[in-house]
């Protein structure tokens, strides 16, 4: 069924977007990342414009982030404390990304840097996860206990705060730094910043990954929330209908997907969010390495 | 004396063949709602002559259909350190979204260079093209890469040989409208031409709008921005509480 989507200007068939929210949906739920990073190149790929799939994919997250928030309320693994510590240092990131954003696109190669954005901090954060988790798996196969979180200097600093669900008693200062710089990030390039946000708190604030997830989609609501009121009141690029269409998919997707990833293992699930984010991290590469079969693209005059 | 009195009388009576356009189609309006997915639109119509038809060159006819005209910035990529960047950028001033010609035999037999050129009726004739800037070379490569990007999604069409001409008099053709189609008025032409010169020129529009509900978001989306951006968040806040509602009754 073929369905006119009036923002986008471009027809496409209902079924096909139904399908693609609700794999990433399903992924959401399971992983805490909104899939922005997997469904905006995904919507580039079946011809909507590229505005238009960052803006809605904004939108889409909000739904998809909201309905995965819900069920891990229900199971009390969402740390509200440590979330709005984030998303304080969020809102402060995503701010200033949105100014640096500008910035850059008034220096040209804007679409580059965004690129180049996505390898290093795919790779990076895949690689790292992919190693680790492998380890951990080994570990848990011989028998050995799990390490025991070792003190490190990010516990010698002031404004410590408890944070009961978590399990933690830490300062507020990494917490907020690592908001603000996955704001930016998200900011520039445009997702909701899941998949740097949850490596980031399981390795650099040490959270359990069981509630990871929970707190970084509660904080991913509000991050992607004022994403898409600031693209819709300033570039008009929020289209409504495809928006919907995603979010049907992506709602039931990631109810299903929370599901699973109560059953499986933190390892397993690690290691399989590290596969998925490599994958994609290595298929931006080889499309910057590989020559295109067509080497020109048009664009809209005026913009960039 | 006698050759320039000849000539005269030829000069007076222009044009030699008084040949006119009746024209008839399907409809003129093509309305985008929810479902839509392209259009066909058939252009048909009749050749009006006072006098006998003439015999010499046969009668030809081409149909144009014009989108909107929009400037285009097309973009080369090229190997800098290893990767594949955009580096070359060319404005096109004036470029139409959607452009089909549609021709009763091969377009260069049916209209000649000087013609196309004064009428703009082939696809490179069509894009206006003022000039690129002084570091690239070969400017005429990006407008062939626009037409080519065009034509392979459908937005460009040269459609010879599909316009049906009998007795010299009926013409038809149909005019395939891809689904991902902008609004605005289409500029629609008819040229008749014999042995290549224009002899008749006809021209109309067809109107694109969008109807309904599209109509309705589009306009929200621009002119109140800040509502239609609350509506789609309180869309997706109600979808996921919804699912969760739902998810939750069933488990129970």
């Amino acid at each position: 069924m073929q369905i006119y989507l009036p923002i986008a200007e471009v027809s496409v068939n209902a079924f096909l977007l139904l399908g693609l929210g609700g794999l990433v949906g399903i992924l959401s739920g399971m992983f805490g990342v909104g899939g922005g990073f997997l469904m905006t190149p995904l919507l580039f790929f079946i011809g909507i414009p590229p505005a238009v799939a960052v803006a809605t994919e904004a939108n889409q997250i909000v739904a998809s982030s909201f309905s995965g928030v819900l069920a891990h309320f229900k199971r009390k693994t969402v740390d509200l404390r440590m979330g709005t510590v984030l998303l304080i240092g969020g809102l402060i990131g995503a701010a200033l990304g949105v100014w640096m954003f500008n910035y850059l696109k008034a220096l040209g190669q804007v679409d580059l840097l965004v690129k180049l954005c996505y390898v290093v901090f795919l790779g990076v954060i895949g690689g790292l996860m992919f190693i680790e988790s492998l380890n951990a798996i080994r570990n848990t196969k011989k028998g050995k206990p799990p390490a025991r979180k070792k003190h490190n200097w990010i516990h010698g600093l002031p404004f410590k705060m408890r944070f009961r669900v978590s399990g933690l008693y830490i300062s507020v200062i990494p917490p907020v730094i690592v908001g603000i710089a996955v704001g930016v990030l998200a900011a520039i390039m445009g997702v909701g910043g899941g998949f740097i946000m949850v490596p980031a708190m399981i390795y650099l604030l040490g959270m359990p990954t069981k509630v990871v997830v929970g707190t970084s989609l509660f904080q991913i609501i509000f991050v992607t929330a004022f994403t898409t009121m600031l693209h819709a009141t300033t570039n008009f690029t929020v289209d409504i209908v495809l928006a919907v269409l995603l979010l049907v998919g992506g709602v039931i997707g990631a109810q299903i997907g929370t599901r699973i990833g109560v059953k499986m293992k933190a390892e397993q699930l690690r290691i399989l969010l590290a596969i998925m984010v490599l994958a994609v991290c290595g298929k931006l590469a080889f499309d910057l390495l590989v020559q295109p079969s067509e080497l020109y693209s048009l664009g809209a005059a005026g913009g960039h | 004396m006698r050759a320039l009195f000849i000539s005269l009388i030829l000069l007076v009576t222009q044009p030699v063949f008084a040949e006119e356009v009746v024209l008839g189609l399907s409809k003129d309006q093509v309305s985008i709602n929810t479902n839509f997915d392209g259009s066909e639109i058939l252009i048909f119509g009749a050749v009006k002559r006072e006098e006998p038809i003439p015999t010499d060159p046969p009668l030809q006819v081409i149909v144009t259909v014009a989108g909107p005209f929009e400037p285009v910035v097309v973009r080369r990529k090229e190997k800098r350190l290893g990767i594949w960047i955009n580096t070359d950028a060319v404005e096109v001033d004036s470029a139409p979204g959607f452009y089909a010609v549609s021709s009763s035999t091969l377009l260069g037999m049916s209209v000649t260079e000087t013609e196309d050129q004064r009428h703009e009726i082939s696809i490179p004739r069509a894009i206006r093209s003022v000039g690129a800037p002084m570091n690239i070379t070969n400017s005429e490569s990006f407008t062939e890469a626009l037409i080519r990007i065009k034509t392979a999604s459908n937005q460009y069409q040269l459609n010879e040989g599909t316009v049906s001409v009998d007795e010299e008099t009926l013409f038809r053709t149909a005019i395939k409208l891809p689904a991902a189609l902008t609004e605005g008025d289409y500029q629609t032409r008819i040229f008749l031409t014999r042995g290549g010169e224009v002899v008749s020129k006809y021209e109309t529009s067809i109107y694109v709008r969008k109807v309904g509900m599209e109509r309705w978001l589009y306009t929200l989306s621009r002119e109140n921005a800040f509502l239609y951006g609350l509506m789609s968040l309180a869309i997706a806040i109600a979808a996921g509480w919804g699912a969760s509602a739902i998810f939750s009754a069933f488990r129970r």
